[in-house]
């Protein structure tokens, strides 16, 4: 299989981004030539676009189980993460709490909003993910105070894959009384989710994540939970985020969120054979080591560290034998510490810069993950043969951190 | 627009004098797994010429192509003009290379000056301590 060319491309970095489903491009279309108006117009262009509108947020609030009311349209992932823990942080401050739990190993579109809040005096508990990558709902139930005004916890880890007991989780912030909020943007279209069964006050999704059009996302918000505006403006998304909405973005990301949760357990299936041939793969490279719990983990989601490499040139390398993946290593992210998510389950700085992301679609074949496996292979052996430090560590002078 | 320019990209691809040299005359390792670059060049040093080179990288695409070029600028010369080579002839000699991608590359006249502090050492040959800044003091490769 020649993958070298221009126009062969095994794309295996869906959790960074997603190629648009034609269902998505083709819902689009309409919205950007015939149906052009502005919902907010009383005229019938601007009529039918707002019927478009109201007909996309009922069918969201299908899918995700609750009321079309409770759908607040953003500009994706990071805006609605931001909106639910600023508008949950105000609520609390008005009572006096001022105190909010997550986790180490959260999106910075979390982590920074919550560093935002700590300078201005809230106090952040950040819970151990452990070295499996996972929480559980007796950690959030022992963290709960009397001032605890909000837990955060994202759904599935984007570099890791590890997926939270968020319904158990929902169930203990229920019980105490305390908003829960997750963010969901690695976890819908490819997971089964229902807000009110799950006691989800607050979720956050991006479209992009399941084949839908970037920069748009949802805000699903527990009707009672007042919003704080990120952006004030005109009247739209009942004041509580102002400008023309996106509809022809909005339209996609509907139809594209409807095409995914109607083939989550299809695509499960398809996706766990090619993840568990890849994990089987890429296990048999000396010194390697899973990232995150094999057991509790989104069906697309390969993440290793390889001892003795460095990241960004495994995945140059890797580019060049046209394989499209990612990695959490210092360099490629342009600081000198490696991914945050890698240091909070553990891996030491040595290793965690030699980690490798395979994020799998529908889209990819069993000819490609062989391929992949072969790829990874060839590319981390002959890194390793130019690396001082594996010269140390097969000589013995340092010592092996991983198997 | 490429993260690196074609020379990177070739000098990554195709690293000049990947290796080692058994009984090299000069050895110098810079930077630690921590900060991810590692450099290692070994030096083959006769009449006071650099007459062969090799090195090892554990590093980013620009911290192997950097050691690869380095090698190249000194690999034939007077150790005088090795000692003289400065990060910055390294990456003009690249065409360039991304702003926060710099400090990667720093360690390669680093690693070189390392490797030739040994030869002197190892020789006891007489040199300016001052043209070798101690390691502690400089940052470039997070010593801890
Ligand atoms: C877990 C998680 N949260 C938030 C985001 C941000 O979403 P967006 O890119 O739509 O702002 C991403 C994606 O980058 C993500 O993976
Ligand atoms: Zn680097």
């Amino acid at each position: 299989m020649d993958c070298t060319n221009e126009r062969r491309k095994i794309y295996l970095d869906n959790a960074a981004t997603t190629k648009m489903s034609e269902a998505a491009i083709k819902a689009m279309l309409p919205y950007m030539d015939g149906i052009y108006g502005n919902p907010s117009s009383l005229h019938s262009v601007g009529q039918e676009a707002n019927e478009a509108l109201t007909s996309a947020r009922e069918r969201i609030a299908k899918i995700l189980g609750c009321e079309p009311r409770e759908i607040t349209f953003t500009s994706g992932g990071s805006e609605a993460d931001n909106q639910a823990i600023i508008s949950a942080a105000r609520l609390g401050e008005k009572k006096g709490k001022k105190h909010i739990i997550s986790t180490a190993f959260e999106h910075h579109a979390v982590l920074h909003t919550l560093n935002k809040l700590e300078k201005e005096g809230f106090e952040i508990t950040l819970l151990d993910v452990h070295e499996n990558g996972l929480i559980t709902a007796e950690q959030v139930r022992n963290a709960i105070r009397e001032d605890t005004c909000l837990v955060t916890m994202m759904y599935a880890n984007n570099e890791i894959g590890t997926v939270q007991p968020i319904a158990e989780i929902g169930a203990v912030c229920r019980e105490k009384g305390v908003l829960f909020h997750t963010d969901a943007v690695q976890a819908v279209g490819h997971l089964h989710i229902n807000v009110k069964e799950q006691n989800i006050d607050m979720l956050s999704l991006s479209a992009h994540k399941f084949h839908g059009p970037k920069g748009v996302g949802v805000l699903c918000a527990r009707k009672g939970i007042l919003l704080t505006n990120l952006i004030e403006g005109g009247a739209q998304e009942r004041g509580k985020r102002a400008g023309t909405e996106n509809i022809p973005a909005i339209m996609g990301m509907t139809a594209a969120l409807e095409e995914a949760c109607a083939k989550i357990d299809e695509n499960a299936v398809r996706l766990t054979v090619l993840r568990d041939k890849l994990i089987v793969g890429l296990s048999q490279i000396p010194h390697s080591v899973l990232n995150g719990d094999y057991g509790h983990r989104l069906p697309s989601n390969v993440s290793f560290c390889f001892e003795g490499i460095e990241g960004e040139s495994l995945l140059l390398l890797l580019d060049d034998k046209g394989i499209c993946a990612s990695s959490g290593s210092a360099c490629t992210s342009g600081s000198l510490d490696p991914s945050h998510v890698l240091l909070a389950i553990g891996r030491v700085h040595d290793i965690a810069h030699g980690s490798l992301r395979l994020s799998l679609s529908e889209e990819n074949t069993e000819e490609e993950i062989d391929y992949t496996i072969k790829a990874v292979k060839e590319v981390v052996a002959y890194l390793r043969g130019i690396s001082p430090i594996w010269r140390d560590l097969v000589n013995g002078k340092k010592e092996f951190i991983t198997k | 627009m490429a993260l690196y320019s074609e020379k990177v990209m070739d000098h990554f691809r195709n690293p000049r004098n990947v290796g080692v040299i058994e009984n090299a005359d000069g050895v110098g390792e810079v930077g630690n797994a921590k900060c991810g670059d590692i450099m290692k060049i070994y030096l083959k040093i006769e009449n006071d010429t650099i007459v062969d080179v090799k090195f090892e990288t554990f590093g980013c695409g620009s911290a192997i192509a950097s050691s690869s070029m380095a090698t190249e600028l000194i690999k034939g010369k007077p150790v005088s003009e090795a000692l003289a080579l400065t990060n910055k002839a390294v990456v003009e000699a690249l065409d360039g290379l991304p702003a926060h991608k710099l400090h990667c590359s720093v360690l390669a006249e680093e690693a070189i000056k390392a490797a030739l502090k040994d030869y002197y050492d190892k020789n006891g040959i007489e040199y300016d301590h001052t043209l070798f800044p101690d390691c502690a003091s400089c940052g470039h490769c997070c010593e801890t």
